[in-house]
């Protein structure tokens, strides 16, 4: 997929409903700028989606789908979970795999695609809840990283099993009890970021999706980093507000109190040092861009 | 292998078994299928081309291979549906019949509904028949194993007239199946429906 290819035939162009009309018009692909700015601004890639009213879960999915520094050619491998429900509705392409294989699917994907189009980027984004990444799915996960595949690793992180009734997860928190594990959790939250590194991430971050323009910029480090280095992992916080007893306007605030310095979701990041040259000349990069923009806007200003 | 079994129009019921599985086989390259028995390919185009031209609402089905420009060829089939289309439109008696041109843009299942006006989803394709009172199809452009999918339940649960206009082998789930399609294929469909204007009696007005 390129976006020339995202292109309705011309003769049957007035024929398809309005809403694939406005993807291909209105949506942000091809331009390199994109971020969650251009929510309710720009087609976005995702409008409807069949989650719990205000799931914080629909908040990441969005960001993250605005944020994606590539969408046209950028192929999401997702695992069986609430983030299911969801793909069927998302205008990127994705493969849905068995629960657990996530990253091994995704690892064949990525080889293939460079295989296919050498001259090319086409980035593989892993999304995955925390019983696919971390319980069912561990020793695909791991064995991606220690391969160290070229796609980045997404892990939304609600603690439990939610989409089953509120299983104990290995990422849910010591002490917890759930719908489902009455006694209560008794060992300690699975530290996958510290494993992640570990195991040859080159990007790692842990956080929660309560702030936009941070989850922006992670989400474009982690698939840049992912498709010149290697792997990325991200550990998103995004809490189901069913499971942990809380209504639907309170996903936001539970986030921020878990992300507070104290708290399992206070803000860690670990970059690799080719992953920090990367980043820096990236970061160059994009000044001088804005540096151009700035003088061609003054030219222009000056000729009028 | 011969079969007694016909793929005619329906309902049949709730789960009509596969034509396949009936006995019913695939037509040869120059070769269709009209209700299950082996013609001639020029005779299944003439056959479309009457199915069309007496339906009270004739209605073409593209699916994504044609809807989307993914190459020449595609753009090509598009203009040739778009021929077809306006041919129809134009041989069939406005005052009892609508020809209908109704895109099938994905398929996925659509939440919490399609609008069956404006198009058609292969897990619920009798919702836009019943809906627009369809009585005789053509899909083309529609990937095949979505195409056997939408053909089965149509039989299933409506009277539609089934035609597939197939650029792999031919579907023996619709009513009538040409393979092997191109623009050029579409347009001669196009050139059988002008040449039988008026010689086929259109529905009984009501």
């Amino acid at each position: 997929m390129s976006k020339e290819r995202i292109k309705i035939a011309e003769e049957l162009f007035d024929i398809m409903p309005a809403e694939y009309q406005d993807l291909v018009k209105r949506a942000t692909y091809g331009n390199e700028q994109r971020g969650w700015k251009d929510i309710g601004n720009a087609k976005e890639l995702i409008e409807e989606h069949s989650l719990c009213a205000g799931c914080p879960e629909s908040m990441a999915f969005r960001y993250i789908l605005a944020s994606l520094p590539n969408p046209e050619d950028t192929v999401m491998v997702g695992s069986t979970g609430c983030t299911s429900l969801v793909f069927p509705h998302v205008a990127v392409h994705n493969i849905h795999s068995l629960f657990g294989n996530q990253n091994a699917v995704a690892s064949g994907l990525k080889r293939a695609l460079t295989v296919r189009f050498p001259d090319r980027h086409k980035d593989v984004v892993v999304l995955a809840g925390d019983g696919a990444t971390v319980d069912i799915g561990l020793d695909m996960t791991l064995q991606a990283w220690f391969r160290q595949e070229k796609f980045t690793t997404i892990c939304f992180d609600n603690e439990l099993y939610a989409n089953t009734g509120g299983q104990e997860s290995g990422l849910m928190q010591k002490g917890f009890v759930a719908k489902m594990a009455p006694v209560g959790k008794t060992f300690e939250k699975v530290r996958l970021p510290e494993i992640a590194r570990e195991s040859g991430c080159h990007y790692v971050v842990n956080c929660t999706v309560s702030k936009p323009n941070l989850i922006e910029k992670v989400i474009k480090n982690a698939v840049n980093i992912a498709r010149e280095i290697g792997p990325t992992y991200l550990q998103l916080y995004t809490p189901c507000i069913l499971e942990i007893g809380k209504n639907s306007m309170e996903g936001l605030q539970e986030m921020r109190d878990s992300e507070k310095p104290t708290e399992r979701f206070a803000y860690k990041e670990y970059v690799s040092e080719p992953a920090k040259e990367l980043l820096a000349e990236l970061a160059a990069k994009e000044k001088e861009r804005k540096a151009e923009a700035k003088r061609q806007l003054a030219s222009q200003t000056v000729t009028v | 292998m011969t079969t007694s079994y016909r793929v005619m129009p329906g309902p049949e019921h709730f789960l009509p078994p596969s034509a396949a599985s009936m006995g019913v086989r695939l037509p040869d390259p120059g070769q269709g299928h009209i209700h299950g028995s082996i013609v001639s390919e020029e005779e299944a185009l003439e056959e479309a081309a009457r199915q069309f031209l007496s339906a009270k609402v004739p209605t073409i089905f593209p699916g994504p291979l044609v809807l989307w420009a993914w190459n020449d060829k595609a753009a090509k089939k598009a203009k040739a549906i778009r021929h077809l289309y306006e041919t129809i439109k134009e041989c069939v008696d406005s005052s009892c019949q609508q020809a209908m041109l109704i895109p099938m843009p994905d398929y996925r299942p659509k939440y919490p509904k399609i609008n069956p006006e404006i198009e058609i989803n292969p897990n619920h394709p009798n919702l836009t028949i019943w809906h627009n009172k369809i009585d005789a199809c053509m899909f083309v452009g529609v990937h095949c194993h979505q195409a056997n999918l939408s053909l089965k339940i149509i039989r299933g649960g409506t009277n539609c007239y089934t035609i597939a206009m197939c650029a792999q082998a031919g579907h023996e789930d619709a009513m009538l199946s040409v393979r092997d399609a191109t623009a050029d294929k579409i347009i001669r469909l196009a050139d059988w429906v002008k040449k039988l204007k008026g010689s086929v009696t259109p529905p009984v007005k009501h």
